[in-house]
């Protein structure tokens, strides 16, 4: 398979048994689609401790330069998790669009 | 020179294997196939087959396994037929979905209930939609051809997709018969080595079977469906190159003393010899009758069935499986279908018979002809009937 965007992709340039040639091409995939509700964070609440970073089951929490940290939203799919772990209440869920 | 030996089918067909030199077989036996992959395994034990063979505990195993080899490149048979053919029914779909060329002979048997381990064509009309080419054959010799013609036609470069060798439980598997017995060094002419493009190997590591969301499901279907159809093709041209070699020659469709018939009988596998001699039989009656077999069942030949029957006023299909609460047998429906928007085609009926091991005999296929000519010449008509059942 071409490693190009799915959407450009047709029916003829899928190769043998749409066999996957080129490694690790599943990070082109935007679960981040999925969601319908986004985590939004209060850093001023925030202790670092990193559970929203260990417990997120699509390792899409990454920690910046500050220390705090942030979701990356092209693979976030707004399960929820990160704020229900939460210790400090720094995480709310909110409407995607809001 | 090629050797005529008396021999029973099943074990032909793992003669044939080995003069493929397949390099895997795993399979689980199942009445009527045993005798095959038994045949097989001796022939790994004895050394005359170097191949491994893996005794899995079931044929949803057994599918999987040569998934496994297949993908690595190596040359790949089993066989089953029945409730075997159905427990590894979901694998069959992986099979050709991921285009791994595998080829299975299936000894037709009906499915329960009530417990039959007789033949009909149950099995192979439940696994009609899984993508595999599928070949129907009606003596011996047509068993040991078509499995090396099977080999070729998968592991063509342009083909990749998993066979099916169909023939009847019992009523074929079983019979001893005179068969040639190619020569090895004439197989190794016919049937190039396997090379499968895209192996795997740790230093090239791929992806096969990967999910594929509904942005590209789709596509993949259609590159398979397209893929499957193309290989009716390279199916005829296997076919020709094997008549060059061997010299006997097969077609998708093939026609039986058709000259001038305005009524045509339709079988699929080893009945298509009885009904050949009840062809013959009418003729020298002075009858105008001819028999159609329907050699290729997947990809299904529309344009060469279209063409066998074309210029017949009725044509009587002969389906040896129900489809329970459907319209006519399958085979039936699917010529209906193909001939539905033609301007010049025969009224089509449908007679079902030879259910879970019954024998339909030469005086039976004339019952059958009479029979579907009468339906036809009443008009409205049942879409199908049973044959030989006591009322």
């Amino acid at each position: 398979m071409a490693a190009k965007n799915e959407r450009e992709i047709t029916w003829k340039n899928l190769g043998v048994g749409a066999i996957v040639t080129e490694p690790g091409s599943a990070s082109q995939y935007q679960t981040g689609g999925w969601r319908s509700q986004y985590p939004s964070y209060d850093n001023s609440k925030c202790n670092k401790c990193g559970l929203c970073y260990i417990f997120c089951p699509d390792m899409a929490i990454e920690q910046q330069e500050d220390g705090f940290y942030k979701p990356n939203l092209f693979y976030c799919k707004g399960c929820g998790i990160c704020a229900k772990e939460c210790p400090k209440d720094v995480i709310t869920m909110l409407e995607e669009g809001s | 020179m090629a050797k005529r030996v008396g021999m029973e089918v099943s074990l032909a067909i793992g003669e044939a294997a080995k003069l493929a030199d397949v390099d895997v077989v795993a399979a689980y036996p199942i009445t009527p196939q045993t005798h095959i992959v038994e045949h097989i395994a001796e022939l790994v034990a004895n050394g005359e087959l170097n191949a491994s063979y893996i005794p899995v505990e079931s044929e949803h195993s057994a599918m999987s396994a040569c998934l496994g080899s297949a993908a690595v490149g190596a040359r790949t048979f089993t066989a089953s037929c029945g409730q075997g053919l159905e427990l590894m029914h979901e694998v069959l779909y992986v099979a050709s979905g991921m285009q791994l060329p595998i080829v299975m002979a299936v000894a037709n048997r009906a499915l329960s209930a009530p417990l039959s381990v007789w033949g009909d064509h149950s099995d192979v009309m439940a696994v009609r939609d899984t993508g595999w080419i599928q070949i129907f054959t009606e003596n011996g010799q047509e068993v040991f051809d078509t499995v090396l013609c099977a080999f070729r036609i998968a592991e063509d470069q342009g083909v990749l997709l998993p066979v099916m060798v169909h023939l009847d439980g019992f009523h074929l598997s079983h019979m001893i018969e005179p068969i040639l017995i190619e020569e090895q060094a004439d197989v190794d002419k016919f049937l190039p080595p396997f090379k499968y493009p895209l192996a795997l190997d740790p230093k090239k590591p791929v992806t096969m079977g990967a999910f594929a969301p509904p942005v590209i499901f789709s596509e993949a279907k259609k590159a398979q469906e397209v893929n499957l159809q193309a290989s009716k093709d390279v199916i005829i041209k296997a076919w020709a190159e094997f008549a060059r070699v061997f010299g006997r020659k097969y077609s998708p469709v093939e026609s039986y003393r058709t000259e001038g018939a305005k009524t045509l009988l339709m079988t699929m596998g080893s009945f298509s010899e009885t009904a050949m001699e009840t062809i013959d039989k009418m003729r020298a009656e002075g009858k105008d009758v001819g028999l159609v077999r329907l050699r290729l069942w997947r990809p299904f030949p529309t344009e060469e069935l279209r063409l066998a029957v074309k210029d017949a006023e009725t044509l009587i299909v002969f389906d040896r499986a129900l489809s329970l609460g459907g319209q006519a047998g399958p085979v039936c429906s699917e010529v209906r279908s193909a001939l539905y928007n033609q301007d010049k085609k025969p009224r089509v009926t449908n007679i079902i018979g030879g259910l879970g091991g019954r024998d339909v005999t030469v005086a039976g296929f004339e019952e059958i002809i009479n029979r579907g000519v009468k339906l036809a010449q009443k008009g409205s008509q049942p879409e199908f009937e049973m044959f030989g059942v006591r009322e």
